[in-house]
């Protein structure tokens, strides 16, 4: 994690007061009972990722990493733009799910988030959140020029420029917008990566969560969550 | 019932059939689904590849006992419902577990998972699976009343509770299958069966894109994996119960796999060309047009 900026980062000490909803605090429920409910602790787990080994016998981690290729289902969380283009993967023209691509409703259940173009701060916050709530090996695919440089959104108040400074991506897929028949040939790609044991992004983001979250906090001016809420 | 220790390794044997025939059926079913579509669909084989992908994901969370047993009881439901039930009539060792008195519990068997499902989701903690599984165990109710009706009326007619005599009673012949001698006990049953195979109109309670797919939102991993095991043998196994009760039965492999491909094809065939219910809207159907029809059945045996 060289490549991170250190100028980006922003005064990391001021605190930021809570949101109302968040704070410890009584409420009386509809039978009548009085419970204490401290949002934070209820709601969200703080232990930090761990480093998953792999498994113990090449062989079998190559047939694993083959499954895994071979059924990548992905997080329907669209970002910006680009989010108009994967619609089209579930028609009949492209189809993407003949190559074993579905689509998951929730983050649990799917290990392939797409940004599917520019971020704005706010959105960034959620993506974290899904991101964190999936379960590994998970992998990140930045989608148009949005995501690598900023693209036409560079010099924009609200949006992150490099998305791998704030999650672990694996592959980029260039454009403003790329196409469908781009967007296939990216999961394509996807796919040899993660057969070739590549794609260890859910590692990579637990080995350096401290810089990850430095990066994080810097640009989410309203930390209002523990660090981690798988 | 007399029990002898081959009868594991042979149930076993039956078990691994019906899963891999479930898990090719359901692949079947939505590429035909696809093919309505226009699409090309899911490869044949890729429900394996997502099995072995949930197995191997290598972390999971865990909310509590009752969210690790949900699965489980899902999948006993499922593993239960076959064990219990004689799968080829006459075979020696795909008879299975069965005895006097298991109709009584086929039908226990049916609703168990459901009710397992229900206390798991409820503890994993998300709005949406408690939600999902009211809805679903609403719906499912009204729908297995027919059903229930329609094996009362079997009951009747037959005067026992075993499945095997049923099956028996209905051999030589196509016009001694119930299908012939109680229609109206078929029809009142075949309500419930398009409606409990969670195939549309009636499968708004799992649909992806309503409360986001429901009762197994917060499931994942191998807990996820092991109710998609479920969800290839629990139809298969329901499918047989119906074969069994009113379809004749089936004397070996091909008879079962051109009779249960055929039963299952039609909840299929009636999913691709409709569209969802909402679940106030199936249970007005299902109290509407199911139930008289299986009031109706056990009046006129
Ligand atoms: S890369 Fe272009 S199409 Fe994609 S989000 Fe950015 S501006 Fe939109």
């Amino acid at each position: 994690m060289k490549d991170v900026d250190d100028k980006f980062l922003k005064n990391l000490d001021r605190t930021v007061p809570l949101r109302e909803e968040l704070r410890p605090r009584k409420v009386t429920t509809p039978d009548g009972q009085e419970i204490e409910i401290e949002p934070l602790k209820d709601y969200f787990c703080e232990a930090a990722p761990k480093v998953h080994a792999k498994s113990y016998f090449p062989i079998v981690e190559d047939f694993y990493n083959w499954a895994r290729a071979n059924s990548l289902w992905i997080l329907g969380f669209g970002t910006g733009c680009g989010a108009i283009e994967m619609r089209p993967l579930m028609t009949p023209r492209f189809d993407a799910y003949r190559y074993g691509i579905q689509w998951r409703p929730t983050p649990r259940q799917s290990n392939l988030l797409m940004i599917s173009g520019y971020l704005s701060v706010k959105t960034l916050k959620r993506a974290i959140r899904a991101y964190e709530q999936m379960q590994g090996p998970k992998y990140v695919v930045g989608l148009g020029s949005c995501t690598i440089n900023g693209g036409m959104y560079w010099d924009s108040y609200n949006t992150i420029k490099r998305l791998d400074q704030y999650l672990p991506v694996d592959l980029y897929i260039a454009g403003c917008m790329p196409r469908p028949e781009a967007l296939l040939a990216g999961f394509m790609e996807l796919k040899k990566l993660i057969k070739a044991g590549k794609c260890e992004g859910a590692n990579k983001y637990a080995e350096n969560f401290a810089t990850y979250k430095a990066n994080q906090k810097s640009v989410i001016k309203d930390w209002d969550m523990p660090d981690y809420n798988w | 019932m007399t029990f002898e220790w081959i009868q594991v390794p042979y149930a076993l044997a039956t078990l691994f059939i019906i899963l891999n025939y479930g898990l090719l059926m359901t692949a079947v079913v939505r590429k035909l689904a696809a093919r309505v579509g226009g699409r090309p669909g899911i490869p044949v084989w890729q429900n394996y590849i997502d099995l072995v992908k949930n197995f191997a994901l290598r972390s999971k969370i865990n909310h509590g006992v009752m969210y690790y047993l949900g699965p489980v009881f899902r999948l006993s439901g499922g593993i239960g419902l076959i064990l219990f039930v004689p799968t080829i009539y006459g075979s020696s060792w795909a008879q299975n577990f069965s005895f006097a008195g298991d109709l009584v519990l086929a039908l226990y068997f049916i609703f168990f998972g459901t009710l397992g499902m229900a206390l798991g989701a409820g503890e994993s903690g998300h709005p949406h699976s408690a939600i999902g599984v009211s809805r679903g165990l609403a719906q499912v109710t009204t729908a297995e009343l027919p059903m229930a009706l329609a094996v009362y009326s079997l009951a009747i007619q037959y005067q026992t509770l075993s499945i095997t005599e049923i099956v028996a009673a209905q051999q030589g012949g196509l016009f001694n299958w119930t299908l012939f001698t109680n229609p109206l006990a078929v029809v009142a049953a075949m309500f419930a069966f398009v409606g409990t195979m969670m195939r549309s109109p009636f499968d708004v309670v799992l649909a992806p894109q309503e409360i986001p797919i429901g009762p197994p939102t917060e499931y994942h991993s191998a807990y996820l994996a092991l109710m998609q095991t479920n969800r290839a043998i629990f139809p298969i196994a329901k499918t047989i119960i119906y074969m069994n009760l009113f379809f004749g039965g089936a004397a070996n492999w091909a008879e079962f796999a051109i009779k249960v491909f055929l039963l299952y094809m039609i909840p299929a065939v009636i999913g691709v060309v409709h569209p969802r219910f909402r679940v106030e809207q199936s249970i007005r159907f299902f109290l509407k047009w199911g139930l008289p029809v299986g009031i109706l059945a056990i009046l006129t045996v």
